[in-house]
């Protein structure tokens, strides 16, 4: 039986074994090959998504859990030709460097901004738990604090401005 | 590129050894039409305007670079471009510029500094030449080595070099004015006199016609513009919006994708397969036998996963199956005690000094790493009527054009597209996933399959940095220096078993050149030294893993240094420096590490801090690391890291580099270890193959010596001096010599 649920915004629908990780609905089936594969076993962190705005990682969570969800990938963080405060904060601190584990990297760190505005470092420590081989650690740490700070600055003047 | 001369696709035989022997064949006349340089233009019949090798002008004014080194994360989609930039004066991040890797194989993008051991500055002689012309034959394209911009230094200033005069003399001409009348600024050919401008792209293809300038004018590295700045990588926005296209994120039309399961136990072969469960399984489409494994190609690769894991397969373990990591433990501790050996170095009589019962003499042991690239190993090909064609994260094309060579029946033609890399350090120069995927497309005739290895087949058929033992021996001096060292390694020989697996032919082994890599030029003044090594050959399979011989060697001479240096009363970085009087270039940054990592300050209680100082790559690197005790663990606190690496292209890159090769070490020295038992690989995904996570990272501060010496490598050289520099920390921290790795394996707990 098909599962059907929103990606980005957008209605789709899988017609796959319901033990099917999300992951691969959306690689294979939908062709969204942001979210990537890395353990398979939900501990690496490399295909992490929101599920109705919950940081999920996708290789251990099944198509059927998610149906009537709604699904953020990497693509869908930004409007096109746009792009988040973390997004820019990755640019500007250059942060990737292979690149591979960044869209679970930006995926886990607009979690925790969501969550924790102005996150300490162990608050960072604690929600970043993505690997990466090479080593872009200190940059995603400094990319995260860069990226708060931008976000409360635009929360201050938008109350400005509403104000 | 019609008018470049192409590598003829020699079909029939591996491809080094068919393709130089048919070179050879066909003699010097043949070979010196072989361009090794690149420079002529060209006007494609669609208009495109190619004018070098590596500057692509399109009919609507966008501008390629066509740069054929794998980007993996070490910055080469950026570096080498901005090398092309500085003389061709544009600017790498305008919109309409943009980077490729491209898929023809021209003899002028072999990395020569990999293929002749030389930089291209230093290239000269008959047997250069020849070298040149085989190796360019042989398309030797390879991203590795920490090679990529030592060997494009200078020919890629040169391409960009050439090509601005083209362009110029095409526009002067355009003008009816002399070629003093005319420069070259933003992608623009400006008329001095009256300010009048032509875009490149007005004039690309008269420029295309000109006849280049083989020693066009270049830049003194005063007048850099470009190179020597730091510049944001272009390949960064797209790495965050989920939009870089890696091996695994090709998607074509119709694809299908593959599972593999290969034998647990090296070098075990497939005998029987009983595929009836697997057949079962939703989307299922075949069963591939891949000789030393099986792919199940299904729909997607849940359904190829879940009915490979459903495959009954016996094997014909061979010889193998009764390797542990104890037994070649035993084996190469033995080799370095009673093994055939082969002495490398020998200077002075090293052996009548160090033979009295006053030698210092100390053992270590590291063990197998695995490479662990974020991106499993994949590759996606496709057969049809005797075309291939193949797309994989590679850092070695040419294992793509083998791979279709030996096992496409009929081969007509061969395209290999070198996507970005998800990793690589060292483990995608090798063939074997390729190979997988080129087998299951040619059981699927016609249907594009990605191939791709799970984490637990990745880690299990990694090839690995070999497991190595040391016994150091030194005489010393009246004032504790050494007087005379004795250096012996044992190990497998990653050339021996790396040309198993990719080339026609053996290398490597006993006097493999590669095993000593670190200490085949030691900087400290020593004057009586012996190196040599004796190797076991074992079907465990060893590969190139980031720094690969450095890594290893520098923790047996660094920590034995250190050894020394205690042992003498001295401090640990001042017995370094003061041996370092030699080398002009260690002794500065020995000097510049004390003053940057303020190395005289005191530690403080429960606080350690150890230092190594390594050359590889062409390039020298000094780290400081503090380390202090927190509830019985260690936390390490910060590295401190200077590099020389001579003229600096991209300096945040370094830093970078710097950054992932103390991470990738670090990790290794706390947690790496790959142990074998029954004759295959114990650990198999990350909770077993652990990792440093962002909480446990430290502090790490690089500083970049000064230096308009020529480029050395940037990739690799951060990570050997991380091994012996966290021992020594702990040693200085607790009293504790530790001798072998990982650290973790002596019930060391980190924070």
């Amino acid at each position: 039986m098909a599962i059907s649920f929103n990606m980005n915004g957008k209605a789709v629908s899988v017609d796959d074994d319901g033990e099917m990780p999300l992951l691969w609905a959306i690689r294979d089936n939908l062709k969204m090959t942001g979210t990537k594969f890395g353990c398979g076993i939900g501990y690496c962190g490399a295909c992490s998504v929101m599920v109705n705005g919950e940081l999920t990682r996708s290789c251990i969570t099944p198509v059927e859990d998610v149906a009537g969800a709604e699904i953020t990938t990497i693509e869908g963080l930004a409007a096109e030709g746009e792009a988040t405060k973390v997004q820019e904060a990755w640019i500007k601190e250059q942060v990737p460097q292979c690149g591979y584990c960044q869209s679970g990297m930006i995926m886990a760190a607009t979690s925790l901004l969501a969550e924790v505005p102005n996150p300490t470092d162990d608050d960072i420590d604690a929600a970043m738990t993505n690997i990466c081989r090479c080593g872009s650690y200190p940059r995603v740490r400094k990319a995260i604090k860069r990226a708060a700070a931008a976000m409360q600055t635009s929360v201050a003047v938008g109350e400005t401005a509403n104000g | 590129m019609v008018k470049f001369t192409r590598r003829g696709f020699m079909i029939g035989g591996a491809v080094t050894g068919g393709t130089i022997a048919g070179a050879l064949a066909l003699g010097v006349g043949f070979l010196s039409t072989v361009d090794t340089e690149g420079l002529e233009g060209n006007v494609r019949s669609d208009g495109t305007i190619d004018l070098n090798a590596w500057i692509t002008i399109q009919t609507d004014g966008r501008i390629i670079f066509s740069i054929p080194r794998n980007e993996m994360g070490q910055g080469v989609y950026t570096a080498l471009p901005m090398l092309i930039a500085e003389e061709l004066e544009i600017d790498i991040h305008d919109p309409n510029f943009s980077v490729e890797h491209p898929t023809e194989t021209l003899p002028v993008y072999t990395n020569f500094v990999l293929a002749l051991r030389k930089r291209p500055e230093m290239i000269g002689g008959a047997a250069d030449w020849l070298g040149q012309k085989i190796y360019g034959l042989v398309g030797f394209i390879g991203t590795g080595g920490s090679t990529s911009v030592v060997d494009a230094y200078t020919p890629l200033r040169r391409a960009g070099a050439a090509a601005r005069e083209m362009l110029v003399t095409a526009a002067a001409n355009r003008w009816g004015v002399p070629v003093s009348d005319c420069y070259a600024e933003n992608a623009h050919v400006i008329r001095r006199s009256t300010g009048e401008k032509l875009s490149y792209g007005d004039v690309a293809a008269d420029a295309a016609k000109v006849t280049p300038n083989k020693k066009p004018k270049m830049k003194a590295a005063s007048e850099f513009k470009v190179i020597g700045k730091p510049l944001a990588r272009i390949d960064i926005p797209s790495k965050t919006r989920g939009e870089a296209k890696f091996g695994i994120d090709t998607v074509l039309e119709g694809m299908k994708y593959a599972a593999v399961v290969q034998s647990p136990v090296f070098g075990g072969t497939v005998r029987m397969i009983d595929d009836s469960e697997a057949k079962k399984v939703k989307g299922y489409r075949r069963t591939v036998d891949l000789g030393d494994g099986v792919a199940v190609v299904a729909d997607n690769y849940y359904y190829a996963k879940k009915a490979a894991g459903l495959l009954n397969i016996e094997y014909d373990e061979g010889t193998n199956n009764a390797l542990s990591s104890a037994k070649i433990s035993e084996m190469l501790r033995a080799a370095v005690d009673t093994g055939e050996t082969h002495t490398f170095i020998d200077e002075g009589d090293t052996l009548a000094a160090t033979s009295g019962d006053d030698a210092f003499e100390a053992r270590y042991e590291l063990p197998y790493l695995a490479h662990a690239c974020m991106e499993p190993m994949n590759a996606t090909a496709v057969v049809r009527d005797g075309h291939c064609e193949i797309w994989a994260s590679s850092q070695v094309p040419l294992m793509m054009e083998s791979a279709a060579k030996a096992h496409v029946q009929d081969l007509k033609s061969v395209v290999a597209h070198t996507t970005l890399s998800g990793g690589g350090f060292g483990r995608r120069a090798e063939g074997d996933f390729i190979v997988h995927a080129v087998k299951v497309a040619v059981a699927m005739p016609g249907v594009p399959v990605q191939t791709i290895w799970s984490r637990e087949e990745d880690i299990q058929h990694d090839t690995y940095r070999p497991a190595v033992a040391a016994k150091v021996r030194a005489s010393l001096n009246a004032d504790g220096t050494p007087e005379a060292l004795d250096y012996k390694i044992a190990l497998q020989s990653v050339g021996l078993s790396f040309s198993r697996r990719n080339l026609p032919i053996e290398m490597g082994g006993l006097k493999d050149a590669g095993n000593i890599e670190g200490v085949r030029e030691i900087p400290y003044h020593i004057e009586k030294k012996r190196i040599s090594n004796s190797t076991i050959d074992i079907k465990v399979p060893v590969g190139n893993w980031r720094s690969v011989g450095y890594s290893y060697n520098a923790f047996f001479l660094e920590s034995f240094m250190d050894e020394l240096a205690i042992k003498a009363g001295a401090d640990p970085l001042h017995y370094r420096k003061d041996l370092l009087k030699g080398h002009a270039r260690m002794h500065k940054l020995a000097e510049r590490l004390e003053q940057v990592s303020g190395w005289g300050t005191q530690v403080g209680e429960g606080k350690g801090r150890g230092v190594a100082i390594h050359a590889s790559f062409r390039s020298y690197v000094g780290q400081v690391i503090d380390i202090s005790l927190v509830d019985g663990a260690v936390k390490i606190d910060k590295i401190t890291c200077v590099i020389d690496c001579g003229q600096v292209v991209n300096p945040d890159t370094v830093a970078a580099q710097m950054e992932s090769g103390i991470i990738y070490g670090l990790t290794a020295a706390m947690y790496g270890e790959i142990t074998i038992e029954d004759g295959r690989a114990v650990q198999s995904n990350f909770p077993d193959y652990e990792m440093l996570r962002l909480r446990q990272t430290p502090e790490i501060v690089v500083d970049i010596i000064n230096s308009t010496e020529l480029p050395g490598g940037v990739g690799e050289p951060g990570t050997p001096p991380v091994f012996p520099a966290l021992a020594n920390a702990y040693f200085n921290l607790t009293g504790k010599r530790l001798r072998s790795m990982p650290l973790t394996k002596h019930g060391v707990e980190f924070n």
